[in-house]
């Protein structure tokens, strides 16, 4: 039998810049039509949850089917609340970078419904392992932007001490973990701090996230291992957004299976999730965690969704992909398709709507008034360098103080 | 000759290599269609096709293990390493693998890899986009660490990197991409462009790996860095007022001990400057090497000046970096001695 050459395949998009957006390949399945299952179902018998999309809100803003959660209408009010302030705060955030008043910035533009309806999904309590697209987390858990704001600027009032790149958070007091640059290391991390839970007889659980491109990590792998054999109380979440910085995300291995369908193989329940619906983020996240609370063990969730913004302030989209992809993004926009819902209910207009952006703004330029109080990156210079020898370890060691007195005498020109 | 800042060397090494030899291929995460985020592999993949210079999944270790294997086939791939801070989940397969498979298999499977990877700070990227682990890579057995200082060097001997039959760790101080940052960060940069360093055949030349350079003879004291550092050390030569000898090492590991133990012979002093942390440094084995060599010969103890021994904090970057005042503080105190 003669066969033709081996040939290497190397995925790549539908359209580059240039080309009309193409998203034919996506289907998006009709609101509603997945059933909610018991959250005790077996994982063999979930499988098809892997490969669906879990949806609740339809075209015309009707909260449909099964896995409706059914919240009222101040709790909607409230995540809109969340999602707007989230959203006007990244803004005002990415401005101020260009500014010169900080290094960097990354925004979650289009993906604001994760952080904010996963954390009021979320017991208080729960412990979270972010990666650094979640923001709304902190938002939704009320952390005064102030504080964030104070870390991105270096300032006086940083409670990471200037240490940390903008926007790497760590917030002990509201249950979130320090972020690292480093992708994929809090996934495991979250899984074992499930495991002490269950270990201590709590009734905390955990929660962790990443993005499609960073599912490709070893760390990744090791904590659906661990999740599935230890049946750790976690919550594995993983944000398909599409890019990892320029790549699609076919090369991180979505071109043959969803990331949901991982969770298959590790003996996992998986719902894949229409990420920038409020109500079936909500939903499916309060059956993991229900799930997990009941000693059941983990769950992953897939969100499918749109990084509508730059990867970070360091980079620029337009050279690679097309421009006008986030405007067609199939599944819309989530706090659009948030306030369309409360509309459609009676209970929201497009001038309350409005006056709710214009009260956001100003909460974020009064917080923004303070912060700036407390200074911006470099200006004025960060007051305490010995500070930077302070907690490598609990104490600091005998050659540290050698050398931080080495750099201080050098500061005052006496070396 | 054309006008090339340190990306375009870099760009052009691989270019050559690639329009040379079928064998070599590029790739790493972002390094195809977009041309990398610092844009090294710029055009490489329009050049040669997506199975030449392609994109891969975040995945450090999957990309040097799978370069390993596509070594073994008999293929020369070129990988990046995003920064040289994500290095770490690649380690077990360098270390452990691209290190010492020649070794273990008695020279019958060999890995002729060439790993890229930005390092270095001064850029405000906080500690995970400034640091500078050529000393974990140097402790290995089986490696060959590089770190060049301009373009002129960094296209000779990645070109050298890459047709090298054993592994190589070819580090590229970022912050001197674009131009010879010497510390003084508030005055404007150089650029490559303006500088005879800057200068770079457009053809194929390579330059020997394991042969350090001597920037600035002098003297007085022999100054010994690498990368960055380099054009630090030659501003606080100036500074200094002393005839101070700079040597760029350009490679860490083959190292040229005779060019360092002629000149510290000649001088009698020493002082040995990085960016990475000083405990257990590269700095350390050169002390080390030094005293071995030139004991009978030095007037003073030997001066290291290197980032302190904690990780890079972001808001304090000019604290931490080794700046040309402390370098020229320690140039003038072995001269004090
Ligand atoms: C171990 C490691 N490798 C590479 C990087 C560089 N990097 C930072 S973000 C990013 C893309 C991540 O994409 P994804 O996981 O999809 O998350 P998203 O940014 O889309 O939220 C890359 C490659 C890193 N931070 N850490
Ligand atoms: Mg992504």
């Amino acid at each position: 039998m003669s066969r033709a050459p081996l040939q290497l395949h190397i995925p790549a998009p539908t359209c580059r810049p240039g080309d009309a957006v193409d998203f034919s390949g996506i289907t998006v399945p009709a609101a509603g039509i997945l059933k909610r299952p018991a959250e005790d179902t077996p994982p063999e018998q979930m499988r098809d949850y892997a490969y669906g999309l879990i949806r609740v809100l339809d075209e015309s803003g009707h909260a449909v089917g099964d896995w409706n959660p059914k919240l009222s209408a101040d709790t909607l009010r409230t995540g809109l609340r969340h999602m707007v302030l989230t959203r006007e705060f990244d803004e005002r955030m990415v401005k101020l970078q260009r500014q010169g008043k900080t290094s960097f910035y990354i925004k979650c533009t289009g993906e604001e419904a994760i952080g904010v309806a996963q954390a009021m999904a979320l017991d208080d309590r729960d412990m979270l392992f972010p990666s650094y697209r979640q923001q709304g987390l902190l938002v939704a858990r009320g952390c005064p932007l102030v504080r964030l704001m104070n870390q991105i600027f270096s300032n006086t009032r940083d409670n990471l001490k200037g240490r940390q790149l903008p926007i790497m958070y760590s917030e002990p007091d509201y249950g979130f973990f320090s972020i690292s640059g480093n992708l994929g290391t809090q996934y495991p991390q979250a899984v074992g701090w499930a495991m002490a839970s269950a270990y201590s007889g709590d009734t905390r659980i955990a929660a962790g996230w990443v993005g499609d491109g960073t599912t490709a990590e070893a760390d990744f792998h090791y904590a659906l291992t661990f999740a599935t054999v230890y049946q750790a109380p976690v919550v594995l979440n993983v944000v398909n957004n599409q890019w990892a910085i320029s790549s699609f995300q076919g090369i991180a291995g979505g071109e043959r299976a969803t990331f949901a369908a991982r969770a298959v193989g590790y003996g996992l329940p998986a719902l894949r999730v229409d990420g920038n619906d409020f109500l079936a983020v909500y939903a499916a996240t309060k059956w993991a965690a229900e799930r997990a609370r009941s000693n059941l063990g983990a769950t992953v969730i897939e969100l499918y969704t749109y990084r509508a913004a730059p990867h970070s302030t360091s980079d620029d989209p337009a050279g690679y992909r097309p421009a006008d992809e986030a405007k067609n993004w199939p599944l819309g926009d989530p706090v659009e398709r948030l306030k369309q819902h409360l509309i459609a209910l009676g209970e929201w207009s497009e001038e309350r709507h409005s006056a709710l952006i214009a009260e956001m703004q100003e909460q974020v330029m009064a917080q923004l008034k303070e912060a700036m109080s407390y200074g911006v990156l470099g200006d004025p210079a960060p007051n305490d360098p010995g500070s930077m020898f302070e907690d490598v370890l609990k104490e600091v060691p005998g050659r540290l103080l050698m050398q931080r007195e080495q750099m201080l005498a050098l500061r005052r020109k006496e070396v | 000759m054309a006008r090339m800042n340190m990306i375009q060397a870099i760009n052009s090494a691989m270019d050559i290599a690639m329009e040379r030899d079928p064998k070599v291929l590029v790739f790493g995460e972002d390094v195809g269609y977009f041309g990398g985020v610092f844009r090294a592999t710029a055009g490489l993949q329009k050049k040669y096709g997506k199975q030449r210079c392609f994109d891969t999944p975040i995945a450090e270790g999957g990309i040097v293990g799978a370069a390993v294997g596509m070594g073994v086939y008999g293929l020369r791939p070129v990988v990046e390493i995003q920064f040289s801070d994500y290095i770490y989940p690649a380690f077990d397969q360098l270390v452990s693998e691209a290190a010492r498979l020649r070794y273990r298999s008695a020279g019958g499977f060999t890995a002729p890899i060439t790993v890229r990877t930005p390092c270095g700070g001064g850029i405000f990227g906080g500690q995970t986009h400034s640091q500078s682990p050529e000393a974990i890579f140097t402790h290995v057995c089986g490696l060959t660490t590089i770190m060049p200082s301009n373009p002129y060097d960094a296209k000779g001997l990645l070109l050298s990197a890459i047709e090298d039959d054993d592994p190589v760790i070819f580090f590229e101080p970022k912050r001197i991409y674009n131009g010879p940052f010497d510390g003084h960060h508030d005055r404007p940069l150089t650029p490559w462009t303006k500088h005879a360093l800057g200068e770079v055949p457009e053809d194929y030349y390579t330059i020997e790996l394991g042969k350090a350079k001597i920037v600035r003879p002098g003297d007085q004291v022999t100054v010994i860095a690498y990368g960055t550092m380099v054009h630090v050390c030659l501003a606080a030569a100036e500074e200094s007022g002393i005839d101070a000898e700079v040597i760029d090492l350009r490679s860490l590991l083959p190292l040229d001990l005779d060019t360092l133990v002629a000149s510290v012979k000649k001088t009698g002093r020493c002082v040995i400057v990085h960016e990475a942390t000083k405990t257990c440094g590269y700095g350390a084995e050169l002390v080390s090497l030094i005293q071995e060599h030139c004991f009978y010969h030095l007037e003073s103890p030997i001066e290291r000046v290197t980032g302190w021994d904690t990780p890079y904090p972001h808001a304090y970057e000019w604290d931490y970096f080794p700046s040309p005042y402390r370098v020229s503080q320690a140039i003038k105190k072995v001269m004090e001695d």
